[in-house]
């Protein structure tokens, strides 16, 4: 069972995220939806594409920061199945970007605003990914 | 400078998804392994991410605009039509599949592991697909 200890800690590092987010929404008025800033920022004209693509390098320089200073932090254990990665990838790609969004957009800044879209999206994936888990695992 | 602000925010929004173990792809499928060894941590971090967004988003939407641009740019799309059911399904089945979202993939990446972007290219490849399908469509 999990301890109090680490309910409290997961809170607590859930807030850096939505911290983050929040943020985001006050610098440049907009979700803070990691599949929509990613795909968008490949767009020739889009609005503010230069921060989007500095936002998709500060996740990656974060993954680099951690790894190379703290990388008792960076536990990574992911199948090895190359089927699974590149079916999944292609489905998250493609789900998220006919979906409209994912865990940050949908999940984070859509349920908090109490978006009806967001609300079902994320109850809709959180079944998929279940159902997919007791099945594929 | 907006870019390097943006920057910054990825940077600590990438770090509090390392710091939460949404980065360990084990550590999300044991979060949707209800039925098997179930590890509830993830949501936890999810209550706090929103409860935490859901704050100061209303906090702050109250200015008249944002700090650098010059108006609000929040969805209004209410309707719940089947792309958005389709499209959240067919996530839902890829993060299960793998326990990556885009977020933590992207992060992941300079953990320099093969699979991450072994990931992300796909990722990529399946967005442009959607984006070809949609532009089918019209």
């Amino acid at each position: 069972m999990i301890s109090n200890a680490n309910i409290l800690s997961a809170l607590v590092r859930g807030i850096s995220i939505g911290y983050a987010a929040a943020y985001y929404f006050l610098s440049f008025g907009k979700i803070c939806g990691v599949s929509g800033i990613l795909y968008s920022s490949f767009k020739k004209n889009e609005p503010i594409r230069s921060t989007k693509i500095g936002f998709v390098l500060g996740l990656v320089a974060a993954g680099l920061c951690w790894n190379f200073s703290y990388p008792a932090q960076v536990t990574f254990i992911v199948t090895n199945s190359y089927w699974k990665l590149a079916v999944g990838g292609l489905l998250v790609g493609f789900g998220t970007a006919m979906g409209g969004g994912c865990t940050s957009g949908h999940g984070v800044c859509g349920v908090s605003r109490l978006s009806p879209r967001s609300l079902v999206a994320t109850a809709c994936f959180m079944l998929s990914g279940i159902l997919t888990v007791w099945i594929f695992k | 400078m907006k870019s390097l602000r943006g920057f910054l925010i990825g940077l600590v929004f990438g770090s509090g998804l390392v710091i939460s173990g949404m980065t360990n792809p084990q550590k999300v499928i044991g979060f949707l392994d209800i039925f098997g060894e179930w590890d509830p941590t993830l949501i936890f971090v999810m209550a706090g991410a929103v409860l935490t967004y859901a704050i100061f988003f209303h906090l702050w939407k109250k200015r008249p605009k944002p700090l650098f641009l010059e108006k609000w740019d929040i969805p209004t799309k209410r309707q719940i039509d089947r792309r958005l059911l389709l499209g959240a399904f067919l996530f839902g089945v890829g993060w299960g599949l793998t326990g990556f979202c885009p977020g933590p993939a992207l992060v992941s990446l300079g953990f320099f592991k093969l699979e991450s972007l072994i990931f992300v290219v796909f990722l990529l490849s399946g967005a442009a697909l959607s984006r070809l399908e949609n532009s089918k469509r019209q």
